[in-house]
């Protein structure tokens, strides 16, 4: 969403509170939905040091198919949460290994363009598909601009107890969110051999992730879309 | 009056059978089975409800208790033959689930199976 949209969006839910008031004091014909997440509260995010994300390495991505019960790409529209993308600027020709997937933002696009509220985000700032609400219509997946959603084709089996997953749903990266649930870190944070996934609580300004991000030059990607993604690149 | 009579007469022999046929309840494998929720018949009319509650605490607020989470079913109530609760005609779930004709879609994306059974198949 764009500043301007977000402007947009404030000045509607102020007009609509003015109208609201004006009716009668203490009767409101509607109010407006409380889900706004506490600004102190957790916010999970992720950093990611290119520099040392080794060109070829895919142990991210194997981790997050063992974790989540993946095919690993058998056939070509199998769900794919994390991948690996190799960038080369033209004009100095330095070449950047990394890992992409959900960047978990906090105006998320996908959440935006839902009919049915499958997609949401959570309070601590992870987005994810509630499948038992979703209609497979992938709009999301149109809206998204990191290319970070898959949608189920084939019928599964053999699930993970711990990540269901079924044929007709979109899903996409869930930050492992039953691993973070029971206090342990996403798979690929702690599968990367060179430790270039640092995870952790944004909002803590004593975390590690929160003293890096405020030590070290990071960038989002496509940062001009003011999404103000949780996922952030140290040597972009 | 004789048709009349021969009616009711077969009308009186049926509600014996209708009683005791509405009575049978289908045998299912309960697996380890127990009450650690509540009574079996608040739980045959109730656990839908349950369920549904808790899959919304789960999805959206991460309240993950334990307790009356579909995967704390599936561990004890699983058979102790093949470690599911959809495997067969009789397992927990699949039996009375056909004899009321109710559909059963949570199996189509959530896993049947006893965690520790999936962990033992899949820690290769």
């Amino acid at each position: 969403m764009s500043e301007i949209n977000v402007q947009r969006r404030q000045f509607l839910k102020m007009s609509m509170g003015v109208a609201a008031v004006s009716i009668a004091p203490g009767i409101f014909l509607f109010d407006m939905a409380h889900g706004k997440a506490d600004a102190n509260k957790v916010r999970w995010g992720m950093l990611i040091e290119t520099a040392n994300c080794a060109e070829g390495c895919n142990d991210c991505v194997t981790a997050c198919n063992t974790e989540n019960g993946l095919s690993d790409g058998v056939s070509s529209t199998d769900s794919q949460w994390i991948r690996k993308i190799e960038i080369k600027d033209i004009s100095t020709g330095r070449e950047t290994s990394l890992p992409m997937m959900c960047q978990h933002c906090e105006h998320p696009p996908c959440v935006d363009v839902c009919p049915t509220g499958a997609s949401f985000k959570r309070a601590d700032g992870i987005v994810l598909v509630d499948k038992h609400l979703c209609i497979g219509c992938r709009y999301c997946m149109m809206a998204c601009p990191y290319k970070a959603r898959s949608f189920v084709h084939e019928p599964l089996q053999n699930q993970n107890p711990d990540v269901p997953r079924g044929r007709g749903t979109v899903e996409s990266c869930t930050m492992c969110v039953h691993r973070i649930d029971q206090g342990q870190q996403p798979a690929c944070a702690v599968a990367c051999p060179n430790k270039s996934i640092l995870f952790g609580n944004l909002n803590d300004p004593d975390s590690e992730i929160a003293t890096r991000i405020r030590t070290v030059a990071s960038a989002q990607v496509r940062a001009d879309l003011g999404l103000n993604p949780g996922v952030r690149y140290q040597g972009l | 009056m004789l048709r009349l009579l021969s009616i009711l007469a077969v009308l009186c022999l049926c509600i014996p059978a209708y009683a005791t046929e509405s009575s049978a309840i289908p045998k299912l494998d309960i697996g380890k089975g127990g009450e650690c929720v509540k009574e079996p018949q608040w739980m045959r009319k109730n656990h839908m409800h349950l369920l549904t509650h808790q899959r919304d605490e789960v999805v959206h607020k991460g309240v993950r208790d334990d307790k009356i989470s579909l995967k704390n079913c599936i561990e004890c109530h699983a058979s102790t033959k093949d470690d599911s609760v959809i495997a067969r005609d009789d397992s927990f779930c699949v039996a009375c689930h056909r004899y009321e004709a109710v559909k059963l879609d949570c199996f189509e994306c959530h896993s049947g199976e006893r965690k520790s059974a999936w962990l033992k198949r899949n820690s290769k």
